[in-house]
């Protein structure tokens, strides 16, 4: 075969082979984990009531000490509802602090929710506005953060939280 | 009941398409005609089957059955009843399910009308769209199954996005569909031609009218998406070059370089590497398409889903498809020869100048949109190439095409001389070149402030003064030029009594929307006005002559969501023009705020305001944002007028024949295209 030949057969599919190598590369590459700017700096302030006594506020530091996890969570979320079992694993059976802070919902359907579907948060902020929600860049519930002792977001997931997205994700970061 | 029937019928469906997909190629193999046959009747039952599937989602989404994970994340009791149909392919998983069944739509169509086909081939064909199918209903019933359940049942649902809550969503995915999915045709023509080992052009002259007929679909699904970023996104333009979009261009783009080659290669035997490879590519960016919008590796407006697994589905499944066939084709490649000869000045060289403009621009916008994922391959960082790479690229890329274009008709196969193209032309290019600027200087006098100059360096200045100048250029020479094409080649016909070829009057209707198209993008790119103002109660903001007054806002309940709607009285001289008003949206589900632009459309320019944010607490101080748009249904009119012409072609009597063509003959060179 001349040259040309070999060309016209050989080229198209060897530039076919450098396109699927390059959307190869960049599988799993989940672009909604990437844009947190959040990770490794301290936590947003904020000062929220919580969703069964409104009267009392809690602030950041009132949970500071402690590693725990901030869920976004809301009562007219469906993902919420297929990841909640496995937030009630991580609270009952792993031990682990969940504090839930309930977005754009409000009090009496988040507690008709909980009482339905059960509540395994140690905490619930309130945040109806949706304020909090910003500070912490929450594009769409669930998402889920892993904040340290002294206020620094470790890590954070956006969508519904599964065991393997909890090993992939959280279960390096978390003291014992 | 009716999920899990659903559910079966896939089942079913897939196993058909299988049968329809092996059985076919090995009775081509030994020889067993009966064998043979039995891809036309499975993809009859398959297509069926799918068809069930998808009235089964649709009533699971009226029904508003939210134990169905699909219907739960996608509908909600307050989504109105006629958005519920369209919510079928509001998601991930029921675009796939729509996508299969235009898919089976098209396997039914080519079974049924093309029966004049030798039936080896077309039991290749029927073999090639079935393991099409089977790849598509596999992905969708292992990776992104639309009827999973979720026991119990969910009391309330998530709500459909509410960017689809709209009318232009309700018939955009279809036509796109059935423009991506009709290049599946040519595809499967491609390939069955490639396993025969007779590649001439008997199959690309069956191919023509399928590829015909899937390009003007792509490109009606094309300008519908236009249109709908234009009004329900709220920012007034009518392209952004992004990853979505860009995925659907790509396609049209090689299906436009695809339809002009097969001409080549079905009259005059030429380019028979080109029709197939752009036959295999077209499609492959098709697939591709899909992949960049499903596999969420590149992030988008558009797009809904990102897994990594589904990603890897689409690229194993491409992997075959597109892989597969090109191996296929490099074995092939030998067999081909080179066809027939032309010499410089020829209609070959113009349509090979085609196929090589468009190829690049298609291999220039795959780069750009995939030059993100190139730049973290190599560690660059995140970077993204923007409209001013596209922008840039494509105004070079389609300098030599618009100038070229009105020459094709006009020329001659194999021989022709450049003398003869320039007598046929010079009075045309006066004109326009007169007639343009005559334009322009009648645009400069009624609208002075036509030109405000964004630059200050001479070079920049002359190049805004030029631009709008040679892009209404670029339009009168293609009006006309296809004008003077049509009445020469309709007085000739008339003269020799000879039947019009739709073929023709298609390709000449097609070019002419070219030409509106043109018109309509120099005018927007041109003298648009774009205001961001802050607007209180009674104030008043005068736009090119029309003067625009805020009313005031109110607020109203719809079925699902709340707004915010504001009322603008619009003036013009101090006669009245309309009244706009533009929303608001606050979806009660989700929380999403959604903006609603109001337009008030006309044909030579279009009035635009949509609402920002409240400036103040009571809510009667707003951000505003006003447009005047000339021309800008111009772009979409060019781009209807484009895709009648794609159909007109695809219904030339040539194709719809009933007889079977062993060969075709080489034509004289006056009846062609």
């Amino acid at each position: 075969m001349s040259l040309s030949r070999w060309l016209v057969a050989g080229l198209p599919i060897v530039g076919f082979i450098g396109l699927a190598l390059v959307l190869m590369s960049g599988i799993g590459k989940d672009p909604s984990i990437l844009p947190s700017m959040l990770i490794g700096k301290q936590a947003p302030e904020f000062e929220l009531p919580l969703l069964y006594e409104p009267e009392q506020i809690v602030s950041k530091q009132d949970l500071l000490g402690q590693q725990y996890f901030i869920n976004v969570w809301g009562s007219w979320c469906p993902t919420c509802q297929y990841e909640h079992p496995f937030i009630e694993q991580m609270s009952n059976e792993m031990n682990l602090t969940v504090v839930g802070l309930n977005w754009k919902d409000t009090r009496d359907e988040a507690t008709r929710w909980l009482k339905q579907f059960g509540n395994p948060y140690e905490t619930i902020l309130f945040d109806d506005i949706g304020t909090t929600g910003i500070d912490f860049g929450v594009a769409a519930a669930p998402e889920t953060f892993l904040i340290s002792a002294d206020g620094t977001v470790l890590a954070k997931y956006a969508g519904q939280l599964t065991p393997e997205v909890f090993d992939t994700t959280f279960a390096d970061m978390l003291t014992p | 009941m009716i999920p899990e029937l659903g559910q079966l019928a896939l089942i079913l469906a897939l196993l058909l398409a299988g049968m329809q997909c092996v059985l076919p190629l090995i009775g081509a193999v030994t020889g067993n005609m009966t064998w043979v046959r039995v891809g036309r009747p499975t993809a009859y039952a398959s297509g069926l089957f799918v068809l069930l599937g998808f009235i089964a989602l649709t009533i699971s989404f009226v029904q508003q059955d939210f134990s169905v994970v699909y219907v739960a994340t996608n509908s909600n009791s307050l989504l109105p009843l006629h958005y519920r149909f369209t919510a079928v392919w509001g998601g991930h998983e029921g675009s796939l399910l729509l996508w299969t069944l235009v898919l089976s739509m098209w396997t039914v169509a080519v079974a049924l009308f093309s029966r004049n086909l030798p039936e080896i081939f077309l039991g290749r064909v029927m073999a090639v769209m079935g393991l099409i199918s089977i790849g598509f209903l596999s992905f969708m019933l292992f990776t992104s199954n639309p009827f999973q359940r979720h026991l119990p049942g969910l009391p309330e649902g998530n709500d459909l996005n509410p960017l689809l809550q709209d009318i232009g969503m309700i018939v955009h995915p279809p036509l796109l569909y059935m423009g991506y999915v009709g290049l599946a045709v040519a595809f499967a023509f491609a390939v069955a031609a490639l396993m025969e080992g007779r590649m001439d052009s008997r199959w690309v002259k069956w191919s023509r009218p399928w590829t015909n007929l899937a390009w003007a679909f792509l490109t009606i699904g094309i300008t519908l998406g236009s249109w709908w970023a234009y009004y329900e996104l709220g920012w007034g333009g009518w392209w952004f070059w992004d990853p979505v979009e860009n995925g659907s261009f790509m396609p049209w783009l090689a299906a436009t370089a695809l339809i002009h080659s097969q001409a080549v290669t079905e009259k005059r035997g030429a380019f028979k590497n080109w029709t197939i490879l752009l036959s295999l590519s077209a499609f492959s960016l098709s697939l591709l398409g899909t992949f960049l919008v499903r596999s969420g590796v590149i992030t988008s407006v558009h797009a809904f889903a990102s897994d990594p697994e589904r990603g890897i589905f689409i690229l194993a499944f491409l992997g075959v498809i597109s892989g597969g066939s090109l191996a296929l084709f490099a074995i092939r490649s030998a067999k081909l020869n080179s066809g027939g000869t032309f010499t410089l000045a020829s209609r070959e060289t113009l349509l090979l100048s085609n196929n090589l403009i468009f190829s690049v621009t298609t291999v220039m916008v795959l780069l750009g949109t995939l030059f993100p994922l190139i730049a973290e391959a190599f560690n660059w960082g995140k970077v993204s190439l923007g409209p001013p790479y596209f922008g840039f690229m494509f105004f070079i890329m389609m300098i030599p095409a618009i100038a070229l274009m009105p020459l094709g008709p006009f020329s001659h196969w194999k021989q022709d001389n450049a003398r003869r193209w320039f007598d046929n032309s010079i009075w045309i290019m006066l004109l326009t070149l007169v007639g343009a600027a005559a334009i322009y200087a009648a645009m400069m006098s009624f609208s002075p402030e036509l030109i405000v100059w964004t630059s200050d360096d001479f070079l920049g200045k002359a190049w805004q003064f030029l631009k709008p100048w040679l892009g209404m250029v670029g339009a009168l020479w293609v009006m006309l030029m296809t004008l003077k094409w049509t009445i020469d080649y309709v007085r000739k016909a008339r003269a020799r009594n000879a039947p019009l070829s739709r073929g023709l009057l298609g390709m000449a209707t097609a070019h002419f929307g070219v030409g509106v198209f043109l018109i309509g993008v120099t005018m927007v790119i041109s003298s648009s006005t774009e205001k961001d103002i802050r607007m209180a109660d009674g104030e008043s903001f005068d736009v090119k002559g029309y003067l625009f007054t805020f009313v005031g806002t109110d607020r109203y309940q719809g079925p699902n969501y709340l707004a915010d709607r504001g009322h603008f009285e619009i003036t013009y001289d101090g006669d009245y023009v309309s009244s706009l008003y533009p929303e608001k949206r606050s979806y009660l589900s989700g929380g999403d705020i959604m903006t609603e632009a109001a337009v008030d459309a006309g044909a030579f320019r279009d009035l635009f305001v949509s609402l920002g944010e409240p400036l103040t607490d009571d809510r009667d101080v707003w951000s505003v944002r006003i447009y005047h748009k000339p021309f800008i249904r111009w772009i979409w009119l060019g781009g209807l007028i484009i895709m009648l012409g794609g159909i007109l072609a695809a219904t030339d009597r040539r194709y719809l024949s009933r007889r079977t063509e062993e060969t075709s003959k080489t034509v004289p060179e006056r009846a062609v295209t």
